[in-house]
């Protein structure tokens, strides 16, 4: 992916531009073999045999085409327009909620080198990044001239700040233990660590941040609009909330964008906690080799995480607007404040 | 008015240090320059609150976009991490819950447009004076980073950090403070009981 690996396989120079094509190109490959995989696995088939059925099974073997039959479908819908939307806004809001979500995977790391582009700021720069969806809501839910996708919107609205705080504040501990935003350092700091002395796994961060972790998981739940936090989208009270207008290759973008930012959500979350695209414990590999390896390592520990997102969707009933709030402001904002005290007297001690 | 004032803040420092600055960074320094310039035009002139808002986007986006021009990444993502992921969201959040028109709506000039642009203009000589005063033609140099390692590392953070919470430090906790007592205030003022 970079000069170092291209030159051994390709055995040739590389201009920046030429190895940032590379770069996006193949983070392109593995975002979306990694979403389909992950709405293939799980919306598909986790969730049917949670249900006692057996999910798609005529598209290709045990029904793996499925997703290609779906994205087949959508793009051949007439791509409507309500008569009193606001066209611009409408149209490209999809965009907006996109490229958020791609945005996001440029500074996640998959191995020594392969990361399109490794940010000083890594950690903080994907948090931005997140919290740009927003603004593609609400630009939808208001263009769509319809009250059922404003109020989808404005919950969204309301639900997305009050979730990004205990999102970043959960971050801090970890970024307080390792000393870097850069999420190449955080991993190296997980690596390098040690439990007690015994380096054997080094030390990832769920062990000292189990708190943060929690607070993490739970607050990325809500981000993604997931039960038991989907008010925006509450197909029984708002019809489909800010999506309702939307049909064809628009409304497929958000079922992309939403399934990729769970990804994107998971992948970070491994390697803030999960000691990211390292195997556990120094086992002397190249650089070189760590490179193929990094990256199906990160892909099952966020294809894992992604599957305790659906697991939780699809367990629990939906909360009431007033106890999504209470939760974040009242319970998840202090804990993750306690538990960013603790870490920093904790820091300082040992 | 206010982000007028802030790209003319960012368009008039034209110093064009030779060495600081590399030819792409001025090309896209220009293009963006002139997207602001029209999408801050746009905010003031266009006739649909939610469009104006829209507009603030492209703006403050454009600010982030200079930072990063100017090598202070930190800064570039605390941009769109509070003005586009907070600001822009809680003006959109506020006018939609409020009033949000779809279409032309007529009402939303008053007659304070004179003393606005008067505000505009003493704005711009101000901070053009100066800027122009204390650096003339002379090359940034990025005191703060001086010494600091290159970007992709985490030296320009510290930095940012370090000057915050050791030279700067009072000014920020009093800024810190009054943002509390706004918020304290806010509170109190919306309580019905």
């Amino acid at each position: 992916m970079t000069q170092a690996v291209l030159h051994p396989i390709l055995g040739l120079e590389l201009a920046y531009w030429q190895e940032t094509t590379i770069r996006v190109l193949l983070g392109l490959v593995a975002l979306l073999l990694l979403t389909g995989g992950a709405v293939y696995l799980y919306l598909f088939k986790f969730v049917s045999f949670m249900q006692s059925r057996l999910g798609p099974m005529e598209a290709g073997p045990y029904g793996s085409m499925q997703l290609l039959a779906e994205v087949g479908k959508w793009l051949q819908k007439e791509d409507i327009f309500t008569e009193d939307s606001d066209k611009f806004i409408f149209g490209i809001a999809p965009a907006v909620v996109l490229a958020s979500t791609f945005l996001m995977f440029v500074v996640i790391p998959a191995g020594p080198n392969a990361v399109v582009a490794d940010l000083g700021t890594g950690i903080y720069f994907v948090l931005a990044m997140s919290s740009l969806s927003v603004i593609g809501i609400l630009m939808a839910g208001w263009a769509s001239a319809n009250k059922y996708a404003l109020m989808g919107a404005l919950r969204a609205g309301g639900q997305l700040i009050a979730y990004e705080l205990p999102l970043i504040l959960a971050v801090v501990g970890v970024v307080i233990s390792a000393g870097s935003l850069n999420l190449q350092d955080i991993v190296a700091a997980q690596s390098d660590g040690a439990i007690f002395g015994w380096t054997g796994i080094g030390n990832p961060y769920i062990l000292t941040q189990i708190v943060g972790f929690t607070i993490f998981l739970i607050a990325v739940q809500a981000e993604l609009t997931q039960t038991p936090f989907d008010m925006p989208i509450a197909e029984s009270e708002l019809v489909a909330g800010y999506q309702v207008e939307y049909t064809g290759i628009r409304f497929l973008v958000y079922f992309i964008a939403e399934f990729a930012t769970a990804v994107a959500f998971a992948a970070v979350a491994s390697t803030l906690f999960l000691g990211g695209w390292q195997l556990p414990g120094a086992w002397g590999i190249s650089d070189g080799a760590m490179n193929a390896i990094g990256p199906i390592m990160i892909s099952t520990k966020a294809v894992l995480l992604v599957g305790v997102v659906f697991w939780v969707r699809f367990s629990l009933p939906r909360f009431r607007e007033d106890q999504l709030q209470k939760l974040a402001w009242k319970v998840l904002i202090p804990l993750a404040l306690a538990n960013i005290v603790v870490t920093g007297v904790m820091k300082v001690v040992f | 008015m206010n982000s007028a004032a802030l790209i003319i803040a960012e368009v008039v420092p034209l110093v064009t240090p030779e060495t600081t600055f590399d030819v792409p960074a001025n090309v896209v320094f220009a293009v963006q320059a002139v997207v602001m310039i029209f999408a801050a035009l746009r905010v003031v002139t266009t006739k649909n609150i939610v469009h104006a808002a829209l507009w603030l986007v492209v703006v403050l986006g454009g600010v982030g976009l200079n930072y990063i021009l100017l090598q202070a990444e930190f800064v570039a993502v605390t941009q769109f991490l509070v003005y586009l992921g907070a600001v822009i969201v809680l003006f959109l959040f506020g006018v939609m819950l409020t009033r949000a028109p779809l279409g032309v709506s007529d009402d939303l000039d008053n007659n304070q447009k004179k003393i606005g642009i008067g505000v505009g203009v003493a704005l711009l000589a101000v901070l053009s004076y100066a800027l122009i005063e204390s650096f003339g033609r002379s090359e940034l140099t990025f005191a703060a980073y001086e010494g600091v390692a290159g970007p992709n590392t985490n030296g320009r953070t510290q930095a940012v950090s370090d000057a915050i919470f050791g030279q700067y430090l009072i000014p920020f906790e009093m800024l810190s403070l009054l943002l509390l007592a706004a918020l304290i205030g806010a509170i109190v003022l919306a309580r019905r009981d």
